[in-house]
């Protein structure tokens, strides 16, 4: 059975629709970097699927998929480092409570 | 080799001026040491060029001569250069000795090894000092100047300037020389700066020369305008002398006569002859040294010798037996004039200065007198006995004064040492002072056939005689008599009778260093007329050695004045006749009340200083205070630079209010800030520092942005 590429789109956006809302809903910290995890990952459903659907011969849509990855792992790292680091000198994770740029 | 050495003549007391000045101010020895020394080597170089003068037959003609390119003008060089003919020859050979004699004088004069004084200070004569002798009494005793070592330096730039002068063969190194003297003149006349009298007259006789100064420069500048060379050996070329006298300048005079004119109004100035005369009496502030210096051996004697040099100028188109050009008979108008005017005032003076400084302005007519009417020789050997004589008279009254001031001294006495009045019977106290100025005195008057005074005067009279200008014959005879009148008159009352004061009675002889040179200087005002006898008293056996030398000078040798017994006799009748009178008159005077002569228009010199003043110095003055100071200078420079000041505040107000207040500071400055605070003030309201709020907003931004670029897509589309 032949599936078509907007099946792929949808899942993709519905996926990318679901960590924008982790994102925007969850006051923890770690969970907002999941949600954006998921939104990277919906990113990378899109590459891999453009490719393999209009072009398979070109390695691009592959190539920019690792790269994702790789830029999220990066990501991730430093941002539960920023994390760990935050909850050590103020003992919270919670989104909301880290305004100590307000004016 | 000749040449070099005149090269060299002025420059050691230039030298010794330097180092005196920068170096050796301190050590009074040193200083007086170096400014002898300094004189004695000019004094030296000029005998020995005086006598390779001599040595040479016909000197006139092959003169000592040599000149250096100097100042480029154009094409051309100015060329400066030195010249030694036979009338600066026998100008080198008295200026030499006079200065020698003065600066060894000076020494004496300035007591030098004689204490310091108990309240002398710098810019006042020396008032005396107190010692303590062997047995415990104390005594006054002179002191020596505070500013000793000052004196030398000054005196030596003099001698600079003088020889300068003399060994020049141009006009500008000339008139260089002649304006340090002027500069040193008017230094020296105020070396005692602290009296106001002398800061007055050195004021007065800059002043006054100055005047004649500026007709020099003139004439100078015309010459030079007209020949484009102000050397002697080309001015007085044949050619051009011919080429100058038949130019037409102004007022009727040739281009000679025109210059000569001017240079001759230096002279007037230099040489202190009517108008310009009033400075050098006044000169007498200064210390005595200065006076002969300035009224003997140089400053005056340089005028002369200038117009002097200037004669074949002067009488460029005129010979022997022609009547005087324009310029010659002003020349001796003005000369005649002041002989007779200067002596009339002299026999009025108390102050023995004074009349010996009337008597030079007197003397020097003589020879301005003689240059007018041609008597070219003549001239110039009146110029050198009468350098020597006055230098005598006047060393021989600073000793008088200076044994005075002893007695002053010693005594306790508060009486002028100058007054002759308070003089008298001083030839026991000062013999040697008393005999040599005894002949200087019957030197000055022409005592027959012993002094040089008589032979160089008579020349001037028999040429006058001879030539027939029977009113410059007639002026002089009188002048002379009356000069040898208040000679006697001085002679008298300075010397003879009684003491008529304590400290005339007081008086003492003074030391070696002033009275040698008295000596030396009485030797020459004796002999040196014999080196001029006329051919009537030597009978033809010995020719007039000054007339064939000096008169070799010029182009063509001048005529000796016919032999006439007129004047022979009036030479004799003045001399005897006013020496005679001056004793019969004076021998019994004791006081100024019983002098007949004490008349108030001669003795306030015929009014002169009061009519300059009221002519010349009170209108300067008034233009200085009320037109220069207080219209020129306050109103209308002041005022135009108030108004630019003024304008320039007015346009700083204008460029503060209008420009920089609203528009750089509000618009610009406080208008930026505001902008930038008041934005801040709005946009920071959406800084709620809440992560998903950031979120919501960017993509709210999002979705807008892509609605808008869809809507318009389609739109476009």
């Amino acid at each position: 059975m032949h599936i078509p590429l907007s099946w792929y789109l949808i899942l993709a956006a519905a996926l990318f629709c679901i960590g924008l809302f982790g994102v925007m809903s969850r006051k923890n910290a770690i969970a907002i970097l999941l949600g954006i995890e998921l939104m990277l990952n919906a990113v990378n459903i899109n590459l891999v699927a453009f490719w393999r659907y209009l072009d398979p011969t070109k390695m691009a849509g592959q190539a920019f998929a690792v790269i994702v990855f790789a830029v999220a792992a990066a990501e991730v790292a430093v941002g539960l480092a920023l994390i760990i680091s935050v909850y050590r000198r103020r003992n919270t994770i919670i989104a909301d409570e880290i305004d100590l740029m307000k004016w | 080799m000749t040449n070099w050495i005149i090269w060299l003549i002025p420059l050691p007391p230039l030298l010794a001026f330097f180092v005196i000045i920068l170096f050796t101010n301190k050590n009074r020895a040193l200083s007086h040491g170096l400014a002898v020394g300094a004189a004695g080597l000019s004094f030296l170089g000029s005998m020995a060029v005086f006598v390779q003068a001599l040595g040479i037959p016909e000197f006139g003609r092959q003169v000592f001569e040599s000149s250096i390119d100097w100042l480029p003008t154009g094409n051309t060089w100015l060329q400066i250069g030195v010249l030694v003919d036979p009338t600066s020859a026998v100008t080198l050979f008295f200026v030499a000795i006079t200065i020698l004699m003065i600066f060894i004088y000076s020494i004496g004069y300035h007591n030098f090894g004689q204490p310091a004084g108990d309240h002398d200070v710098k810019g006042l004569p020396p008032h005396g000092a107190s010692v303590t002798d062997g047995h415990g009494h104390k005594h006054s005793v002179p002191s020596i100047e505070p500013m000793y070592s000052r004196f030398f330096a000054f005196i030596a730039l003099f001698a600079f300037g003088m020889y300068t002068l003399v060994v020049s063969d141009n006009l500008l190194t000339l008139f260089v020389g002649w304006e340090i003297m002027g500069l040193c003149s008017y230094l020296l006349i105020g070396f005692w700066y602290g009296k106001p009298s002398a800061r007055d007259a050195a004021v007065k006789a800059f002043m006054t020369t100055r005047v004649g100064d500026v007709f020099m420069l003139l004439g100078i500048a015309f010459l030079y305008s007209a020949t484009g060379t102000l050397s002697f050996g080309v001015i007085f070329q044949p050619k051009v002398l011919e080429a100058l006298a038949s130019t037409p300048a102004f007022f009727g005079l040739s281009a000679a006569g025109l210059i000569g004119l001017l240079l001759f109004i230096g002279t007037v100035g230099k040489s202190a002859q009517f108008p310009l005369h009033v400075w050098l009496p006044d000169a007498m502030e200064g210390p005595t040294p200065v006076s002969a210096m300035i009224h003997a051996a140089t400053m005056v004697s340089a005028g002369v010798y200038m117009v002097i040099r200037m004669f074949p100028l002067i009488t460029a188109g005129w010979s022997e037996g022609m009547p005087l050009n324009p310029t010659m008979s002003t020349i001796a108008f003005i000369g005649t004039f002041t002989a007779l005017f200067a002596a009339t005032i002299a026999v009025a003076q108390n102050d023995i200065k004074r009349v010996l400084a009337y008597s030079t302005i007197s003397q020097l007519g003589f020879m301005i007198a003689a240059v007018g009417i041609g008597a070219y020789v003549a001239a110039a050997f009146h110029l050198v006995t009468h350098a020597f004589f006055k230098a005598l008279l006047f060393l021989g009254s600073g000793s008088v004064i200076h044994g005075m001031e002893h007695g002053v001294l010693h005594t306790g006495e508060h009486v002028d040492p100058q007054d002759m009045f308070n003089m008298g019977g001083l030839r026991k106290k000062m013999p040697i002072t008393f005999w040599t100025f005894l002949i200087g005195g019957f030197a000055l008057s022409g005592f027959p056939v012993l002094t040089a005074g008589f032979w160089s005067k008579d020349e001037i009279l028999a040429d006058a005689f001879g030539n027939g200008h029977l009113m410059v014959f007639i002026t002089l005879a009188a002048a002379a008599f009356l000069t040898a009148f208040y000679t006697m008159r001085q002679i008298i009352l300075t010397f003879f009778g009684e003491p008529r004061t304590k400290a005339a009675g007081h008086a003492q002889e003074t030391p070696l260093t002033m009275t040698v040179p008295l000596i030396v200087l009485a030797v020459f005002a004796v002999g040196y007329g014999w080196v001029g006898l006329p051919a009537w008293f030597t009978g033809g056996l010995v020719p007039n050695w000054f007339h064939e030398f000096v008169g070799g000078t010029l182009a063509e040798m001048p005529a000796v004045a016919p032999f006439s017994i007129v004047p022979i006799l009036t030479s004799l009748g003045v001399a005897l006749g006013g020496l005679f009178f001056g004793w019969l008159v004076y021998r019994r005077v004791e006081s100024p009340e019983k002098d007949f002569l004490q008349i108030p228009l001669l003795k306030n010199k015929y009014y002169f200083d009061e009519i300059y003043d009221f002519l010349f110095v009170r209108p300067a003055a008034w233009v200085a205070e009320k037109f220069t100071y207080l219209f020129m200078d306050r109103m209308v420079i002041d005022g135009f630079l108030h108004a630019i000041a003024r304008f320039a505040l007015f346009l700083g107000h204008a460029f503060r209010d209008y420009i920089d207040k609203p528009v750089v500071n509000e618009l610009i400055g406080d208008g930026t800030g505001k902008v930038v605070k008041g934005s801040g003030s709005r946009l920071r309201k959406i800084q709620a520092g809440r992560v998903q709020y950031y979120m919501v907003v960017s993509i709210a931004v999002l979705v807008v942005v892509a609605l808008l670029y869809y809507l318009l897509h389609f739109l476009m589309a």
